[in-house]
């Protein structure tokens, strides 16, 4: 009960924060977006040259920070990985391309279907799909393997790493990338991005939020703890959103999103197959960085090459549609993730 | 009988697939290991849906449940 309760908590802050995130200047319905913000970062390091989406979002910062501190408090940082690296690297990858040609990671998905984003919707469906055709895999043994106990200071390399983004960002140096127009150029200030993200990844840490979880574990155990997070974020934000007046019930002209309903439908489709294969959604990994998880880290390494490929080879979306080379990425991924889970079926009588 | 279950290391939701697949064989009880917090509640979770007894002990660097109908 306490559990539930903590759950429905942390989505309705998530909910709250991203609508404020966006009234103090995040791009519309994206007070949170882990695909988007990490293709910002990327571009903000110059991994890759849209001009427009390039800016280290000190969100990703604070979540990490926020999860690294509450498990230190709740004595739960614990280094471990080594769970099939490159794998998880490639699956990133793929659910990067997936979420670049939607527009959205699982939790921007959410956060868009509380702004009224019709076109969310149909993304729900397939992420939902892409889950259930992981469900599958999972029943018939499929497993990265174990990971294994590693120092603190390999747990220390991510939360590092963000104190170097941190001072690249507030210190601007010409070699970083900051977008003069576009989502990249909209921003709330640096400390109150930084607030958000440490209190979403403190609670996130504490309740275990999952996007992926929510509907997995509704469809694999019939347990809906987490399923009333996914529900607490959408119905906040939609509060949220009708008392600022974004809420904007439709399909057409939504806030860094596009109509085109099989590819909003089947990039989402990766994204969920290829998340409940990583054991988690993009927020989760995230948060598990944060626990010294590195197996986490290599995913969230993973985004940020997935996001740069993106990019380079023009293959995200735009507010016009899928690019030329979108559908087919899409599709290169789906069969690159079923060949991941097939090839790691194990026979699991032996428990 | 006693089933023996080592889901340590193992990433979401594989402790409790595992487990779940254990207390659907026949068995008196089922002794599951896992090494982290998270999957510890989540194994508790499902065993006190699926109508088992938990008791947790704390191992060197590692839980063990025991569920028991």
């Amino acid at each position: 009960m306490k559990k539930t309760a903590l759950i429905g908590i942390t989505g309705g802050i998530i909910g709250l924060i991203a609508v404020a995130l966006v009234y103090f200047g995040n791009p519309g319905n994206m007070g949170f977006c882990i695909a988007c913000f990490f293709r910002d970062t990327a571009g903000g390091i110059g991994l890759h040259r849209a001009e427009v989406v390039q800016y280290i979002r000190p969100e990703i910062i604070g979540l990490v920070f926020g999860a690294l501190i509450m498990s230190l408090i709740g004595k739960e940082f614990s280094p471990r990985g080594g769970s099939s690296p490159a794998i998880r690297f490639v699956l990133a990858i793929c659910v990067m391309v997936g979420a670049l040609v939607f527009l959205g990671c699982p939790l921007r998905m959410m956060l868009r279907i509380g702004g009224g984003d019709l076109n969310a919707i149909v993304g729900l469906v397939g992420f939902i799909v892409g889950i259930a055709v992981g469900i599958l895999c999972l029943n018939k043994g499929f497993t990265l393997n174990r990971a294994y106990k590693l120092s603190k200071c390999e747990g220390a390399v991510y939360p590092v790493i963000n104190i170097g983004l941190l001072v690249l960002l507030v210190a601007a140096p010409a070699f970083i990338f900051f977008s003069a127009e576009g989502p990249g150029s909209m921003h709330a200030p640096i400390i109150l991005s930084l607030i958000a993200g440490l209190v979403v990844g403190g609670l996130a840490q504490k309740s275990r939020f999952c996007t992926v979880a929510g509907i997995r574990d509704t469809i694999l155990f019939k347990d809906t703890t987490m399923l009333i997070g996914f529900i607490c974020v959408i119905a906040v934000a939609i509060i949220g959103n009708l008392i600022m007046g974004t809420f904007n019930l439709g399909f057409e002209a939504q806030p860094i999103a596009h109509s085109d309903g099989l590819w909003n439908f089947m990039g989402m489709v990766v994204v969920g197959f290829g998340s409940v294969l990583l054991g988690g959604c993009p927020l989760r990994q995230v948060i598990l960085s944060g626990e010294g998880n590195t197996d986490s880290v290599v995913v969230i390494f993973g985004f940020i090459t997935g996001a740069a490929i993106c990019h380079n080879f023009g293959l995200a979306s735009s507010a016009e549609g899928p690019s030329p080379y979108g559908p087919a990425a899409v599709i290169i991924c789906l069969i690159v993730v079923a060949l991941i889970a097939v090839c790691n079926l194990k026979k699991t009588s032996k428990a | 009988m006693v089933i023996h279950v080592d889901a340590r290391g193992c990433a979401c939701p594989e402790p409790v697939i595992k487990t779940k697949k254990a207390i659907a064989q026949e068995h008196d009880e089922v002794v599951v290991l896992v090494d982290n917090k998270t999957a510890l509640e989540n194994v508790k979770r499902f065993a006190g849906k699926s109508k088992h007894q938990v008791t947790v002990e704390e191992v060197e660097d590692y839980y063990q449940l025991t569920l028991k109908k």
